[in-house]
């Protein structure tokens, strides 16, 4: 039976994730800005325990069973909007919390579920000459006796410097394509591991991005992800890559939330400010009769609502088992615009109060850029729906 | 009790409703909307096999020929959506009949549902409509400006509505007047003296056949006033209503689309693959897929007895603004051959303006 309404279980964990977002992470949003390049910061270290007591999504899927569920991928949903709506960085820089996480309990090996599940884990795809483009992976990872070797460069890695261990994706062999690309974890303090920098960015600032080294670095044979074998015909090869490719299935509609929760955040600090002007916009004219502010203000909020219940979908599609790799992108290029457009239209909307650091609306602005880029670009999500669409591949719809 | 699940699975009867609707829309209602529209005239028997679904006897109670069955606007919005991916103006003339059943089921009391609803409990298409939209810009539709005024157990009634479809084969209307402080509703017979019906010419919804009613000192008895009306109900109800036709019409445009670009060659090879071509593909899809499921929300609280004005109010305001996107560039996608009338997209595209000016009329 058709219901988008949540239910009480999942009202919980949101209710929570908000207490948090409102208790620890608001209230540090503004100083954390201010100090980039910290270490991890102090207030996060209890959020971080209690995090890892409760059960964590990744790929897991719905079991067999007919019956409907509402579960890890909606949960994790629910409680990613609300720690953005605290603050994005914060959230990202709770330890424990990283993509290589998401990667090592979707495919990883009971072993390297047990060893590294718990870690706070980084993921490093990104080369200064491979970006969208990750199948041109340079970094080579090549196996002498019972170990691998990596060499490479790595850019852009999402906490590169506070981590514990780092997903690296690798070529086993270039000339093989994506196919021959694998993933591997790497203990952070694992000789031939260097740390090059950490960027300065516009937003998300206390968040450390790290750009990251790795000379003749030695790890043991069991740290790959999954197999690493070669497939032999262009159908395994394609399948293998497309096991890589599909912990993002899972992962998209969490930065989806993200989005979700910046926009939230801006729209309720600007009608806030916008009541105190008299301006109520409470659906009472028809949209066109409206003013020109309450007009943007609908839009913003429907936007915000469509781009929050495409989410949902996704991450219950996930739930249930059912493919969603479709829906992912979907909700990823509709989140991701519409939480860069909210942020910037609500500093316009406020005027000098939006634009000035008085308020966290200019700083919503700025940490929303990237939920447009990171985990896939707007245009990556579109080619990936258009190409499911037309029934394209990426040689024809390039 | 726990709270419901969040689901987007239908019910078998919905399921099972979607797949005769999608056969009628494949076998005639899409094959012969362009012919009703060229023609500016509803096709009788397409009428018929939509009134054919029984949509205005699903709330009606037995004893008046219906089946009985609780009120259910998610069902109706699935329907409308299914319906319009044929044809939006045949669905919305064919369904008018549902939404002024509806109107009676909610606001009226057991006598006027004893005396309007019998003549409509038919599987065979009888009109009825509700008339809530006035020409004039700024239209509010709580502030109208047909007027009632009430003397002596009688109402009279003046004042211009419009966009009425199929105006001219209804039996009664539900006339939205402005009284005193309030706005209220009031049954008038097709035969009210006082009551003229003219046809107007429109840019789109040509076979739905819109008119203009003229209410001229139109007088009905207080006793076909509805009392229990309510004016955010109805509007919230129809505003799903027309997200729906919106909905339906914009996956048509898709579906139509995709073949097409996928066909189509320019400079050796098929304009689906370029991404300036294909985006715009998946844009459709993207934006369709809010679209859906803001009209599935709004509906879904409507039928829990939730409240659902805003939901309804910010999914046809994404609704309406959306569906034109999608409608010209539907026509963008084609070309030169779009705005040519051998193809339905110029025909979608006037189709879908519609859903901008539409007030109160399908309430689902």
């Amino acid at each position: 039976m058709i219901n988008l309404e949540l239910p009480e279980k999942l009202t919980q964990t949101q209710q929570m994730a908000q207490q948090l977002a409102s208790g620890v992470f608001r209230p540090i949003s503004r100083k954390y800005d201010a100090i980039e390049h910290c270490e991890t910061p102090e207030e996060l270290k209890p959020v971080a325990q209690m995090m890892a007591a409760m059960p964590r999504g990744g790929g897991k899927k719905g079991g067999s069973s007919d019956s409907i569920k509402n579960g890890i991928n909606m949960m994790g949903i629910l409680g990613v909007e609300a720690m953005c709506w605290g603050d994005v960085g914060l959230m990202l820089s709770i330890p424990g919390s990283g993509l290589g996480n998401a990667a090592v309990m979707a495919v990883g090996t009971p072993e390297q579920k047990e060893k590294y599940g718990k870690l706070y884990c980084a993921m490093a795809i990104t080369e200064p000459g491979a970006g969208s483009d990750s199948a041109a992976v340079a970094t080579t990872a090549v196996a002498e006796g019972d170990e691998w070797v990596l060499n490479g460069e790595k850019i852009y890695c999402t906490a590169g410097q506070r981590c514990d261990a780092i997903v690296v994706w690798a070529t086993l062999d270039k000339s093989l394509g994506k196919a021959a690309i694998k993933s591997f974890i790497v203990p952070r303090d694992n000789p031939g591991v260097e740390l090059v920098r950490v960027e300065d960015k516009m937003g998300l600032r206390v968040s450390d991005t790290a750009a990251l080294a790795f000379n003749n670095c030695r790890i043991p044979k069991d740290h790959i992800l999954g197999s690493a074998e070669v497939g032999d015909t262009e159908e395994a090869r394609k399948k293998s890559f497309g096991g890589v490719m599909q912990t993002f299935d899972n992962t998209r509609p969490q930065v989806a939330a993200m989005a979700l929760g910046v926009a939230r955040a801006a729209l309720e600090i600007t009608r806030d400010i916008l009541e105190k002007e008299g301006v109520e916009a409470d659906y009472s004219k028809q949209p066109y009769n409206s003013t020109a502010l309450e007009l943007e203000v609908y839009r913003l909020e429907a936007d915000l609502e469509a781009a929050r219940l495409m989410t949902l979908k996704a991450a219950w599609m996930a739930d249930n088992g059912q493919p969603n790799s479709r829906e992912a992108s979907m909700c990823k290029a509709k989140a991701g615009r519409m939480g860069n457009d909210v942020t910037l239209k609500c500093v316009a909307l406020c005027g000098e109060l939006g634009y000035s650091e008085r308020t966290l609306l200019e700083k919503l602005a700025r940490d929303s850029k990237i939920i447009d880029i990171f985990e896939g670009t707007q245009q990556i999500q579109q080619l990936i729906v258009a190409r499911h669409l037309l029934g394209l591949s990426s040689k024809e719809l390039k | 009790m726990s709270t419901p699940l969040f689901d987007l699975t239908l019910t078998e009867e919905q399921r099972m409703t979607r797949e005769g609707m999608r056969k009628l829309v494949r076998d005639s209602l899409f094959p012969q909307s362009r012919e009703a529209d060229d023609a500016a005239k509803a096709n009788a028997q397409l009428l018929n096999s939509i009134a054919g679904f029984g949509l205005s006897l699903m709330p009606m109670p037995e004893a008046l020929g219906g089946v009985g069955m609780p009120r259910s606007p998610l069902s109706n919005a699935l329907a409308v959506e299914d319906l319009a991916q044929g044809d939006i103006s045949h669905t919305l003339a064919a369904l008018q009949p549902m939404a002024a059943v509806n109107a009676l089921m909610d606001f009226g009391n057991e006598d006027q549902q004893e005396r309007w609803l019998p003549s409509m409990a038919t599987e065979s298409f009888t009109g009825a409509a509700i008339a809530l939209a006035e020409p004039r810009a700024t239209f509010e539709p709580s502030s109208p400006a047909t007027t009632a005024q009430s003397a002596d157990g009688q109402v009279v009634l003046n004042g211009v509505k419009s966009l009425v479809p199929l105006a001219a084969q209804c039996e009664w209307f539900v006339v939205v007047a402005a009284e005193k402080d309030e706005v209220s509703a009031f049954i008038v017979p097709k035969t009210a003296a006082g009551l003229t019906i003219e046809s107007q010419a429109y840019m789109g919804l040509r076979s739905a056949e819109p008119a203009t009613l003229t209410l001229e000192s139109v007088v009905v008895p207080e006793a076909d006033r509805l009392e229990r009306f309510d004016l955010h109900r109805l509007l919230g109800l129809a505003r799903i209503g027309q997200c729906a036709l919106a909905v339906g019409c914009c996956q048509a445009v898709m579906e139509y689309a995709i073949p097409y670009v996928n066909e189509r060659k320019a400079f050796g090879e098929p304009i689906a693959w370029r991404q300036s071509v294909a985006f715009m593909v998946a844009n459709m899809a993207i934006e369709i897929e809010g679209m859906r499921l803001m009209m599935l929300r709004a509906a879904s609280r409507a039928e829990q007895g939730l409240d659902f004005h805003k939901e309804a109010y910010l999914a046809q305001l994404l609704c309406m603004e959306k569906a034109m996107e999608i409608g010209t560039n539907g026509i963008q996608l084609f070309g030169g051959a779009g705005f040519v009338r051998d193809y339905p997209l110029e025909m979608w595209y006037r189709n879908l303006r519609s859903i901008a000016v539409l007030h109160g009329s399908l309430m689902v």
